[in-house]
C-alpha cells in the first residue's frame, strides 16, 4: 500500500472533531494548541527515529533510557562547570554510542534487536542514575541557551523553538528516506534482507547507522525536555519506548520492516498527544488514557490490514 | 573460438569441516548457455555464490576475461559484469519496480562520499525502457514488486541485469515455485540470452528445463564435477546415473 499512514490521518481528523465538540471549543484554542505543540516535539522526535529503525527491520526498546541518559550526561558536565558548547555535544555522543553498541551487537552476533536494546534499556537507565548520584544536578539558569531550543516563537507564541527543530529534523529524515540512495538501502534492508545483501548493500552498516540516528534523536528529544523543565530528572522517558512504537505502528509502520513512512510516525505521535490532551479536556478520567492508546494501536493495525486487502482487491479488478 | 570468459581452477571450499567443493575446475565460454545440475548439497550453490562474490573460496583461482579476480562482495562481481538472479528472488516485494531496478546502483543527482539524492525521474524512465526491452508488459514502474507474479518478478530481475549490461548472467533455480506458463517465459528469457551476446549459467533441479534451453550440461555430485557434456551428446538417463 502506497499510503500506509492513511488510516492514522483519518483517525486524527475524526478525533480532533470529537474532542473539539466535547470540550466546547477549548481543544483547538490558542492556549491548548500551544501546550500540545510544546510537548509534541519530544515524543515525536523519538517516534521519527523509531519509525526509521523499524522500516530498516529493527527495533529499539532503549530510546526511553537514552532519552534520560543524554541530558543527564550534559547536566552533570554543566554542573561540573563545562560550557554548554562542550556538554551538549558530549551528551549527544553518549546517545550515538548507545546506538552504536545496540547496532553493532545486533549485527555482529545476529541476535534480535529486541534483546540487545532491552539490555540497553536497563544499562542506560542504570548509568543515568549512577552518574547523577540519584539527584538531579543543579544547573545554573543561564547555562542552557533556552532561546535556541525551548523559547516561544511564532504568531501568538504558538510554538516553541523545539517545534522548529522537530520540523527541520523530521523533514530531513523524511527526505533522506524517500529521496536518497541511503533511504533506498534502508527500505531494501528492512523489506527483504537477502535481496539487499545479494545486491551488494552494506546491510550491517545501514542498520548500525539507523540505530545511531534513532538513539541520537531520542537523546536530543530528552535534552529538549530537560531544557523545558530546567533540570534533568533520572526518571524521565520511562515507558516512552512503547509509546514511540505505538506511534510508529498507528502511523502504518510494519513490525516486519520495509513498510512505513516518517509522516506516519509523526501522525501517530500527534494522535497520542491528542488523545492524552483531549480526554482531559473532555473531563474523562485521565486513567483511561492508556486504555484508549492500547485500543487505538490494535485498531489502527487492523484498519491498515483491512485497507491493504481492499486496495489489493481493487487493483486486481482493474487489471482484468 | 576465443578463450573462456570464466576459468575456474582447483576451487575448494570447506564449511566447518564439510568439504563442499573438492577442487572444481571449469571453463565457461562466451555466449554459451551452461546448465548446472546436481542434487541438494552437491555444491552447485557454493560454486555460484563464489562466482557471484557472496562467498570466497578457501583455495583455488578464478580468471575472468583473462584476468585473475578476487571478488570481495557481490558488488565486485556485478561491476565486473556477473549478475546473479537467485531462487529466493533478488527483489524486495515492499518496494516499487523502479526502486528495485536500481538497489545499490541508484543514479544520483548529487552525492557526497557515495551518498546522495536519487534521480527518480531517470530511474522510472530507465525501468520502463528496460522492462520493455525484455518484452514484459507492466502497468507502471511505481507498482510494488510484491504485486507481481513470480514470473514477472524474474522478468524484472532479468531486465535489471540486462540494463546494467552484464556479460554473464547466473540464474539460480529461477523456475522454482513458478506456474507452468511462467516457467516457459523464464526459459524463453534464458534462450534469448544467446542472441543478446550474454553468457548464461542456468542452475536447476529440473533436468527438462536444462535440456530445453542449454548448450552444455555440467553435473555436480558430492562437491565434484561428475559430467561435462554438450547437450546433444548426453541424455537424461546418463545424467541421472552419475548424480
Amino acid at each position: 500500500m502506497e499510503k500506509p499512514e492513511l488510516a492514522a490521518v483519518v483517525f486524527l481528523i475524526v478525533l480532533t472533531m470529537v474532542f473539539q465538540a466535547r470540550s466546547n471549543g477549548v481543544f483547538l484554542n490558542l492556549q491548548n494548541l500551544q501546550g500540545m505543540l510544546g510537548l509534541l516535539p519530544e515524543v515525536a522526535l523519538v517516534a521519527v527515529g523509531v519509525t526509521l529503525l523499524m522500516i530498516c527491520g529493527e527495533f529499539d526498546l532503549s530510546v526511553g533510557s537514552v532519552f534520560a541518559l543524554t541530558p543527564m550526561v550534559m547536566g552533570v558536565l554543566l554542573a561540573d562547570g563545562w560550557s554548554f558548547a562542550l556538554a551538549f555535544p558530549a551528551g549527544l555522543v553518549a546517545a550515538l554510542l548507545a546506538g552504536l553498541v545496540n547496532g553493532a551487537l545486533t549485527v555482529r552476533f545476529s541476535i534480535p534487536s529486541f534483546i540487545t536494546t532491552l539490555g540497553m534499556l536497563f544499562v542506560a537507565r542504570s548509568l543515568t542514575v549512577v552518574i547523577s548520584g540519584g539527584f538531579p544536578p543543579i544547573i545554573a539558569a543561564d547555562a542552557m541557551p533556552r532561546w535556541l531550543f525551548t523559547a516561544f516563537v511564532g504568531p501568538g507564541d504558538l510554538f516553541r523553538m523545539s517545534f522548529i527543530w522537530f520540523l527541520l529534523i523530521a523533514a530531513l529524515i523524511g527526505l533522506m528516506l524517500s529521496r536518497t540512495n541511503f533511504g533506498n538501502w534502508v527500505r531494501a534492508t528492512g523489506g527483504f534482507l537477502p535481496a539487499a545483501q545479494s545486491m551488494g548493500i552494506p546491510t550491517g552498516r545501514v542498520k548500525i547507522a539507523c540505530f545511531m540516528i534513532c538513539s541520537l534523536l531520542a537523546g536530543f528529544a530528552g535534552t529538549l525536555q530537560v531544557m523545558r523543565l530546567g533540570a534533568p530528572l533520572p526518571s524521565i522517558g520511562e515507558g516512552l519506548e512503547l509509546q514511540a512504537v505505538a506511534a510508529a505502528v498507528i502511523g502504518g509502520t510494519a513490525l516486519t520492516g520495509g513498510v512505513g513512512t516518517i509522516l506516519g510516525g509523526i501522525v501517530g505521535a500527534i494522535l497520542i498527544r491528542v488523545i492524552d490532551n483531549g480526554l482531559v479536556l473532555s473531563r474523562v478520567d485521565a486513567n483511561w488514557f492508556k486504555m484508549a492508546l492500547g485500543a487505538l494501536t490494535v485498531f489502527a493495525v487492523i484498519m491498515n490490514a483491512w485497507l491493504r486487502a481492499k486496495a489489493k482487491g481493487m487493483k486486481v479488478e482493474t487489471q482484468k | 573460438m576465443t578463450g573462456p570468459i570464466i576459468k575456474v581452477r582447483n576451487l575448494h571450499k570447506w564449511y566447518s569441516g564439510v568439504h563442499a567443493l573438492k577442487g572444481i575446475s571449469l571453463d565457461i565460454h562466451p555466449n554459451e548457455a551452461l546448465g548446472l545440475v546436481g542434487d541438494n548439497g552437491a555444491g552447485k550453490s557454493t560454486l555460484i555464490n563464489i562466482l557471484s562474490g557472496t562467498q570466497r573460496p578457501d583455495e583455488g583461482e578464478i580468471t575472468y576475461e583473462g584476468r585473475q579476480v578476487h571478488f570481495r562482495g557481490p558488488r565486485d562481481a556485478m561491476e565486473a559484469g556477473i549478475e546473479t538472479i537467485y531462487q529466493y528472488n533478488s527483489m524486495v516485494p515492499t518496494m516499487s519496480i523502479a526502486r528495485n531496478m536500481f538497489i545499490g546502483r541508484e543514479p544520483l543527482k548529487a552525492s557526497v562520499f557515495g551518498l546522495g539524492i536519487m534521480d527518480q525521474a531517470r530511474m522510472r524512465a530507465d525501468s520502463v525502457q528496460a522492462i520493455a526491452d525484455v518484452d514484459l508488459h507492466l502497468r507502471s514502474p511505481d507498482a510494488l514488486v510484491g504485486e507481481l507474479s513470480g514470473g514477472q518478478r524474474q522478468g524484472v530481475a532479468i531486465a535489471r541485469a540486462m540494463h546494467f549490461k552484464s556479460k554473464v548472467m547466473i540464474l539460480d533455480e529461477p523456475t522454482n515455485h513458478l506456474a507452468v506458463k511462467e516457467t516457459q517465459k523464464v526459459i524463453g528469457f534464458v534462450k534469448s540470452l544467446k542472441d543478446l551476446g550474454i553468457t548464461g549459467v542456468f542452475v536447476s533441479h529440473n533436468m527438462h528445463h536444462v535440456f530445453e534451453c542449454c548448450d552444455r550440461i555440467v553435473a555436480m555430485a558430492r562437491g565434484e564435477i561428475v559430467l561435462d557434456r554438450r547437450v546433444k551428446d548426453t541424455s537424461l538417463e546418463e545424467i541421472l546415473t552419475v548424480l
